[in-house]
């Protein structure tokens, strides 16, 4: 329902999506100018993972506009639900946002650089999972305090460091496997620290 | 800074605190709400969060959505039994119905301050709590929520914070005045 809710509310004010599209695509033109011709499969597949990297963290920037800027984030605590349940209905559709800009994203990599394989398209949705859950726990941190513009930042990139981590592997390693194992446990730990741990986050 | 508060509010009463600016108002009633952590004493606030019913500064509506979508989520997070007849009853009431597709950006101050006051009466709270409830109100706003608190008296339990105690003064139970 909540989630359900900030999908709506994107859909009228459409101020996240495509400025996460616009993002990752300017990003792919400027590194298809930037890198030098024949350079390795493995820069260019870092470079995949910057992208999706900071893309992400300009949709989770905003995840919490709306409650930051009119006081909202009072009435969901107040409501009778779970509070993580808020974590989780922002995870979703932060989900959604990533997972939609990188529809239009990946098929451009593939356009600009080269095809990508399915361990690389398994590695991102797992990332993509991983990303959400920790960086909506992390925007939410943000968006109660002051410099939240350069809060966010700096929480998250280090902590998606093993994300970017597993994900090249996925992506380069000849076994994916263990990187796509990897990667799954990272989510599978953060969500349930985020989970555990949102309710003190909201609480003043 | 809240320093040597006691009181109590018993069930039905109806509590008006005052006081100037900084004096502690809003901390007082969010601590109530259970939207801010006393650092200090205690605090004993009986019924549950579901049944609390909160307006701050802010109306704690959506802008992007309509008053009957605001409503309509709330009504859900509440699990209103016979959302859509409430809601609807609550629009009549305090003059929205006519605006009641509206996205709330659209509304004017004293609207959204009509539209934040369905809100927090929607689940029928037995504790309602109201800061500066007449902030943005027009006259005919104002007399309408005057007639819905007296209303209430008895009913709910009422903490009312206010810079115009004398208004709400006759049908009040008690005053709270803070330093």
């Amino acid at each position: 329902m909540l989630a359900r809710k900030d999908l709506r509310l994107e859909l009228r004010a459409r101020d996240t999506l495509p400025a996460m599209l616009l993002f990752v695509l300017a990003i792919f033109a400027v590194f298809h100018f930037a890198l030098p011709s024949g350079s390795s499969r493995l820069a260019e597949l870092g470079l995949l993972w910057v992208a999706i990297v900071f893309t992400a963290l300009l949709g989770l920037g905003r995840a919490f506009v709306a409650e930051r800027e009119q006081g909202l984030l009072d009435a969901l605590v107040l409501a009778p639900c779970d509070r993580s349940a808020i974590w989780l209905a922002k995870g979703i559709a932060t989900f959604a946002f990533l997972a939609a800009a990188e529809l239009v994203a990946l098929p451009a990599f593939a356009l600009f650089f080269r095809p990508i394989g399915w361990a690389t398209i398994a590695g991102v949705l797992l990332a993509d999972l991983g990303i959400c859950a920790v960086g909506t726990l992390l925007s939410a941190m943000a968006a109660a305090g002051r410099a939240r513009e350069l809060l966010m930042p700096l929480l998250f990139l280090p902590l998606a460091l093993p994300i970017v981590i597993g994900g090249v592997g996925a992506s380069v390693a000849h076994g994916s496997g263990k990187y796509l194992a990897f990667l799954a446990l990272y989510d599978a730990i953060f969500a349930l620290l985020a989970w555990a741990s949102f309710e003190y986050v909201v609480t003043e | 800074m809240l320093e040597g508060l006691t009181f109590d509010l018993e069930r039905g009463g109806f509590l008006v605190v005052t006081g100037p600016n900084g004096a502690g108002k809003t901390t007082l009633l969010r601590m109530c709400a259970g939207l801010a952590i006393p650092t200090g004493g205690t605090l004993e606030v009986e019924p549950h969060r579901s049944l609390i019913g909160f307006l701050g500064h802010e109306p704690l509506v959506y802008l992007e959505l309509t008053a009957l979508e605001n409503l309509d989520l709330y009504g859900r997070l509440y699990r209103v039994p016979e959302r859509r007849e409430r809601i609807g009853m609550l629009l009549e009431r305090f003059g929205l119905w006519e605006s009641r597709r509206e996205r709330a950006s659209a509304l004017s101050r004293g609207q959204l301050q009509r539209l934040a006051l369905c809100r927090a009466l929607l689940h029928k709270p037995e504790l309602l709590i109201l800061d500066e409830p007449f902030s943005g109100l027009d006259s005919d706003g104002a007399a309408l929520l005057d007639r819905e608190l007296a209303g209430m008296r008895g009913q709910r339990t009422l903490l009312v914070a206010t810079h115009d105690p004398e208004r709400i003064a006759p049908i009040a139970s008690g005053r709270l005045a803070l330093a």
